[in-house]
């Protein structure tokens, strides 16, 4: 992959409630390469969202930041004033919201809608910045491109809508594009379309994606790399091909098993539920809800170990003294492609 | 497939018609015709404005049907009038909602919202009575029985769709109509809450009616299958039938769009197209759901029958 353009060390974020402090990002670390598709996956209230907003530094009032760094073209975002993260926002790194129905502004023709990022950033007179809207509104795929821009949100479907939030973040030709659960929304065959389409406009306009969602369908057809978050840590992360089918994580494990496939009878759910970030647990936070749970992880988190130069996982299975387990069957299928995908690889 | 089986339900030529007389009137379902059969689960899976979920209103009579008939257990739900009936007819059939946030009384306990139907169909005497069911409910669906006190806004999402599901078992209904019950919920917590749902009817041998676009789910706890598209039932068959063998153009365009968890099989994915003009009526040739293979049928007209005999044919070949 190309160079490096984000870079997230030690990333800390707090939200101050009237409980406490909910600490939802503890300590994660991740980074961006020119070009390529970074899926990040985790429940709700993992953290994922938590993590993009404070790239585009939109936290909310009781966030806070407590540690860490975003470095990006080398300058840390999270040392910018609210007016230079202005300058970034929509122009460097856009974002496509996940519900097309309330992000988009129900008062203003489209065409509005997609040239004032145009008009704002780049200076551009209102009529090129409409010739353009133009332009990237027939790019996204909307038929009669002419007459709808004078269109107004309601007067389109949730798929097209979806279109043309993708057009509003594209049209400045951002570096990093963060998609936040863009297609949760819609149906699968809206989702296909709106998928191929980022796929399409990505090798175009040679932008980076973040990828936020849940569905590991959508993961798989998406990404080039993969970070698995779990109770506001990254842990477990490699190559799209690693984590489907060489993953190391029981939480990864877990995710994998409790999705139907062709031939399962029973799903494997995963038992209990994330949790509380008020108060997180010492050990490992997945511990709980761990069969293979060994006596460490609810004493000591364990450090990310290295399965290859490109995958880790922070589980103590992989420590050189953990007893040998095997895995549930489906992981154990995935890890005979892996093996005879390395097999064909040499 | 189940002969000897008893219909408990029968959904003859349904129609849902919104604004009758009006320019803009909308046939959410148009003549759709389906039988379940007790004891087993009835997927139905169709995008937005499928008419799914209407479908699913009007068996429960939500709304009153425009046109046709729904025999439930041998009786037709629209012609019961004294009140007996109806209230056996609450009680036999009960709904799970999509959204768990929305389908529970936010000012009410858990043991109000569970017990409210066992308060009107009288099932328990005294207070004692009615909260040893309320707890036993709870720790049927996998909930705490201290959980009875709390609220709503107390629990998570998975832990409230629990509760809808108590609250509709407290009546002890034969048949359950799921609408999307788990398209609100985490990967992991789907998994826990359908396992849950199939775990009850193997005891309690219910009949459910699962509504869902999440084809992958449907077909994993579905015995039949039926796919609805702009209000028609398409196709009925099988669930590993519709699956694996689609019939219609638009449940092989349906299927081919599901995003699997397997990256060699997404880089390889072809998406199949669909064109609608296949639905399309013709003069004098009616469509209807008409039997291709044993309980597979598919929505054609008569002369189309034979391009998909030969388009089964064709799957036993390979």
């Amino acid at each position: 992959m190309g160079e490096r353009i984000l870079d997230v060390k030690n990333l800390k974020i707090n939200f101050h409630t009237y409980a406490g402090d909910v600490k939802a990002i503890r300590d994660v670390s991740f980074h961006l390469d020119k070009g390529e598709t970074l899926a990040i996956v985790g429940e709700s209230g993992s953290g994922k969202s938590v993590t993009t907003k404070s790239l585009m530094g939109l936290l909310a009032n009781n966030a806070e930041v407590v540690g860490g760094s975003i470095m990006y073209r080398g300058e840390d975002l999270l040392k910018k004033t609210e007016k230079e993260m202005q300058e970034i926002r929509g122009k460097d790194i856009a974002m496509i919201f996940q519900d097309p129905m309330t992000s988009l502004d129900p008062t203003m023709k489209i065409g509005r809608q997609i040239a004032e990022p145009l008009m704002i950033h780049k200076n551009v007179d209102k009529k090129k910045a409409w010739a353009q809207a133009l332009e990237i509104l027939k790019l996204v795929g909307i038929a009669n491109a002419e007459e709808r821009i004078n269109d107004y949100p309601h007067q389109f479907s949730g798929g097209q809508r979806q279109r043309i939030v993708i057009a509003i973040a594209l049209v400045c030709y951002p570096e990093i594009l963060i998609a936040d659960e863009p297609t949760t929304a819609l149906d699968v065959t809206i989702q296909a379309q709106i998928l191929n389409l980022m796929k399409e406009l990505q090798q175009k306009i040679e932008t980076s994606i973040i990828f936020i969602t849940h569905d590991l369908g959508v993961v798989a057809g998406m990404a080039d790399r993969v970070a698995v978050m779990y109770a506001g840590q990254i842990i477990e992360y490699g190559t799209v091909d690693e984590i489907f089918y060489n993953p190391k994580h029981p939480y990864t494990w877990g995710l994998l098993n409790s999705m139907p496939t062709l031939s399962s009878t029973k799903l494997e759910a995963i038992p209990g539920t994330p949790p509380d970030l008020l108060d997180p647990p010492k050990g490992d936070p997945f511990a709980a809800r761990n069969p293979y749970a060994m006596k460490i992880d609810a004493e000591k988190q364990p450090p990310f170990f290295k399965v290859s130069d490109t995958h880790y996982a922070a589980t103590w299975l992989l420590h050189k003294d953990a007893p040998k387990i095997t895995p549930p069957d489906e992981i154990l299928r995935r890890q005979k492609i892996w093996q005879e995908m390395q097999a064909a690889a040499k | 497939m189940p002969e000897q089986k008893k219909k408990l339900l029968e959904v003859k030529h349904l129609k849902q018609y919104f604004g009758v007389g009006k320019a803009d009137m909308v046939k959410a379902v148009d003549d759709v015709t389906f039988d379940i059969y007790e004891g087993e689960t009835f997927g139905l899976v169709g995008e937005s404005g499928s008419g799914k979920t209407t479908t699913g209103r009007s068996i429960i009579h939500l709304y009153n049907p425009t046109d046709g008939q729904i025999i439930f257990d041998g009786k037709d739900v629209s012609k019961l009038n004294s009140k007996e009936d109806h209230l056996k007819f609450c009680r036999d059939m009960q709904m799970i909602f999509q959204d768990p946030y929305a389908s529970l009384n936010p000012r009410m306990t858990v043991e109000d919202i569970i017990a409210e139907g066992l308060d009107i169909h009288g099932l328990v005497k005294t207070k004692e009575e009615r909260r040893a069911k309320v707890e036993e409910l709870l720790e049927t669906v996998g909930l705490n029985k201290d959980h009875a006190s709390r609220y709503p806004h107390e629990f998570s999402g998975g832990q409230r769709q629990r509760i809808g599901i108590a609250r509709a078992l407290a009546v002890e209904p034969r048949f359950i109509i799921a609408d999307e019950p788990i398209s609100a919920l985490d990967v992991s917590i789907q998994a826990q809450v359908v396992n849950l749902l199939k775990d009850l009817q193997e005891q309690k041998g219910l009949t459910y009616l699962f509504i869902a676009h999440d084809l992958s789910m449907v077909k994993y706890i579905s015995d039949r299958i039926g796919v609805m598209h702009f209000g028609r039932l398409l196709e009925v068959g099988p669930a590993d039938d519709v699956y694996t063998k689609p019939l219609h153009d638009y449940t092989a365009s349906l299927i081919s769009a599901v995003p699997v968890p397997d990256p060699e099989f997404e880089r390889n994915r072809k998406q199949i197209l669909y064109d609608a003009s296949i639905e399309q009526d013709v003069e004098g040739k009616p469509a209807k759901l008409r039997e291709i293979t044993p309980g597979h049928f598919v929505r054609c007209r008569e002369d189309q029958v034979e391009m998909y005999k030969e388009r089964a044919a064709k799957y036993e070949q390979k």
